[in-house]
């Protein structure tokens, strides 16, 4: 990966928008210990949110370790965030993966929820009518409950809850955004 | 891996000695040419006391308490321009060095902190003189490291001093738990080191630079505002700056913390920009239409009101740190890179490119900036019967102009302005104050620091009497090392600063920023075996001056200064740079978020 020039990096024309955006970093990392607090801690100590965060080691040889973060900011603050990420010693890369200019993902995220409906009768049914529609699997199923696995980018998981909410939903664990990137190219 | 490769890194391994933890400490730190270290002993580190032991080469300073060994070991780090090494033990060791490590990391100041842990298999049980030292230092540290094999042990070290003082420099952490201490294991050299991610970028884009001296040779009314990047950039970058407005012409102000980058002495100067920056140095700020920035972060005591900030100017930022560019103020073109590289390269395609400053711009920008110095900002009332402080300082520094080895620091406070302002500085490396966090207490532990580097200079502490009580016993370690620093406390009575936002701010009630119980300095100085000198008149204040400068030990010099003067020019807090005070009859209104603000 050749050095990119500042100018490159970072768009110098005046950002003033305070409008909120919503953006999905990841940050590739040396899985040392600690280095989880760091990205945390930066996030916490800053002001920042985090509106999901996913991490798992990804190649054991190297050691490193792949943080996916869903924050939301100014560009500004964006923009800081990922500045700060990228000043962190033992950050390998950051990618953002939302385009600033339309909001637009450049790569691809899933997230993965396991949801609890539990119930008898038409809801029942009907429940499983809808999970079928989102391509929602149960893996875990009792006379008076389901326990759906589903795929999807979070608007699509964020959907099944809604639907699933009056027909007996009473549990939801969801594992956060991972993001790839398109095509051949990594991140 | 070519033959060459292989013979190297056969090399490397056969000359991999064995040692202790302990011992691998003592020699990490001679192979990185430590020469001095600041630290207090404690149970979690006597392996490391016990290597350290009549070892030849490096001289432990034994402080009386771990903050002013921070305070010390940054001293001598700003006045040396190499790290400051400090040692202390587990739990109340490591908590006692936050102070001196939030600073560092405030004013980028690099500083190698070694704890002593509890043993590994102690860790997490609530053991004695336990803390989670990586946990605490993890926000106030460039990076921090808690070491729980011995193999690993010399390559953190050596990594530790690397990242330290490369890149924007800051204070480190290693964490060695006792048993790692006694352990044995291979010994590696700094040149086996080579880091997985960390790769500081300092070379200048090029296209940047172009663009840059382009902006410079078109402005009318440019600034350049530096800070205390310069300064650590190492004293080229001092030349190099010296030699851009040999060049160019332009107006010079700075931050507090890039004082002596520049002489005081040349009329390019304009003095401090800021809070209690100059009349003219504000104003120039606020009308300019290039704002060059070389190392310095646009802090809220530089600014004032960020949306009131220079309105009209386009902006150029140099910084090392890409997260520094845009943080605060969003700028025309952002430079990252180290400014030493990044200013020879500006002077080179100024040169080059056979670039001239707007000529007739730059004579009317001269007029008006000549006609905000007539201003006289830093004039104040003298009096025959009490000293003033701004006197004091005045005195202090023609006294000692004389000298070229002179270098201050000082506490935080009112005090710390006037010092800022009137004690005027040619060479870097010589002021030392804490900026960025705004430590009471940091001048004297530093001038320890400083003193201990340079044994022959002239070393003084400018300091309030509220500060410099809060560092106090320091001055044990002075006598100890035989340090003869100069503590040249300006006495008021009150905690300054705060009486006057009081002032300002809070209606004149004074909520406990008085101190009824002082201590007879001069009594205090004798109990420590230092001098104590004390002056009360205006007229006798160069002879005690005098007095203080021709002992060879250290010296409290308690200068009973004026209670009730006031620091000015003074931006009252949301205020902007063109919304100065100049005395107490300016008023000022300070609005209801003015207030909100520190």
């Amino acid at each position: 990966m050749p050095e990119r020039c500042w100018s490159e990096m970072h768009d110098t024309k005046i950002k003033t928008s305070t409008e909120i955006e919503r953006h999905t970093l990841t940050v590739l990392v040396d899985n040392e210990a600690g280095v989880l607090a760091r990205v945390v801690g930066l996030f916490s100590g800053r002001g920042y949110n985090i509106e999901s965060l996913t991490v798992a080691e990804v190649d054991p040889m190297a050691r490193t370790s792949r943080i996916t973060i869903v924050t939301s900011g100014t560009p500004q603050v964006i923009e800081q965030i990922e500045a700060q990420l990228r000043r962190l010693v033992p950050t390998h890369k950051v990618t953002n993966w939302t385009d600033t200019k339309n909001g637009a993902q450049a790569g691809i995220e899933r997230e993965m929820a396991l949801i609890k409906v539990a119930g008898t009768g038409e809801k029942r049914v009907e429940a499983l009518r809808m999970a079928d529609a989102f391509r929602a699997r149960p893996v875990d199923t009792t006379q008076s409950s389901f326990v759906f696995e589903i795929t999807g980018s979070p608007s699509k998981i964020d959907s099944f809850v809604d639907l699933m909410r009056p027909l007996g939903l009473v549990d939801v664990s969801r594992t956060g955004v991972a993001a790839i990137s398109r095509g051949p190219d990594v991140m | 891996m070519d033959k060459d490769d292989t013979l190297t890194r056969d090399a490397a391994q056969a000359a991999a000695e064995t040692m202790t933890g302990a011992q691998m400490v003592i020699r990490a730190l001679k192979d990185q040419g430590v020469t001095h270290i600041f630290g207090y002993p404690g149970g979690a580190v006597l392996p490391i006391y016990d290597a350290l032991f009549k070892v030849e080469g490096i001289t432990h300073v034994l402080v009386r308490h771990e903050q002013g060994a921070a305070h010390a070991a940054e001293g001598y780090a700003r006045s040396t321009g190499k790290p400051g090494v400090v040692l202390v033990t587990s739990g109340p060791g490591a908590t006692n060095a936050v102070t001196g490590l939030t600073d560092a990391l405030m004013d980028s100041i690099p500083l190698v902190v070694l704890t002593g842990q509890v043993p590994t298999h102690l860790i997490g049980t609530d053991a004695f003189q336990e803390c989670d030292t990586v946990g605490i230092t993890r926000p106030c540290t460039k990076h921090n490291w808690l070491v729980k094999d011995v193999n690993d042990l010399s390559r953190v070290l050596h990594e530790a001093f690397e990242i330290a003082t490369t890149g924007r420099p800051g204070p480190v952490v290693v964490d060695i738990p006792k048993d790692v201490q006694f352990q044995t294991g291979p010994y590696h050299g700094p040149q086996a080191i080579h880091h997985r991610t960390y790769r500081p970028k300092t070379d200048p884009d090029l296209s940047a630079i172009v663009k840059a001296v382009e902006m410079m040779a078109a402005a009318k009314k440019p600034i350049i505002y530096s800070g205390g990047g310069i300064i650590n950039s190492g004293p080229e970058a001092s030349k190099l700056l010296r030699e851009l407005v040999d060049l160019t012409g332009f107006p010079i102000t700075s931050t507090l913390m890039g004082l002596g980058a520049f002489p005081a002495s040349r009329p390019e100067w304009m003095g401090l920009v800021g809070m209690h920056g100059t009349w003219e140095a504000n104003h120039a700020m606020h009308d300019c239409d290039l704002m060059i920035c070389l190392g310095a972060r646009f802090d809220d005591r530089v600014t004032g009101k960020v949306s009131a900030f220079s309105p009209k100017s386009k902006k150029i930022h140099l910084d090392i740190d890409a997260s520094q560019i845009n943080k605060i103020v969003r700028v025309d073109l952002g430079i990252v890179a180290d400014a030493t590289k990044a200013l020879r390269e500006m002077i080179r395609f100024w040169k080059t490119q056979k670039h001239k400053v707007q000529a007739e711009a730059l004579k009317q920008w001269w007029t008006q900036i000549e006609e905000w110095r007539g201003k006289k900002s830093l004039s104040y009332r003298n009096s025959d019967t009490i000293i003033k402080p701004q006197y004091a300082i005045d005195r202090l520094y023609e006294l000692t102009k004389h000298r070229k080895d002179v270098y201050v620091t000082t506490e935080v406070g009112q005090h710390q302005m006037w010092a800022a302002q009137r004690f005027h500085f040619q060479e870097p490396n010589h002021w030392m104050t804490s900026g960025g966090l705004g430590t009471m207490g940091y001048g004297l532990p530093a001038a320890v620091g400083v003193q201990m580097a340079h044994p022959d200079a002239l070393v003084i502490d400018i300091a309030g009497e509220a500060s410099v009580q809060m560092t106090m016993q320091e001055m044990s370690t002075a006598m100890q090392y035989d340090l003869p620093i100069k503590i040249f406390i300006l006495n008021n009575e009150y905690m300054g600063m705060v009486r006057q936002w009081q002032e300002i701010l809070h209606g004149k009630r004074y909520s406990h920023s008085y101190s009824e119980a002082l201590p007879d300095f001069v009594k205090m100085a004798e109990a420590f075996g230092c001098v104590g000198l004390r002056a009360t008149k205006p007229s006798e204040l160069d002879g005690k001056i005098q007095e203080m400068l021709a002992v060879r030990k250290p010296v409290l010099f308690d200068c009973r200064v004026d209670p009730a003067e006031n620091c000015y020019p003074m931006i009252p807090s949301g205020g902007a740079h063109n919304e100065m005070l100049l005395s107490p009859d300016d008023g000022g209104e300070i609005s209801d978020a003015g207030k909100m603000l520190v």
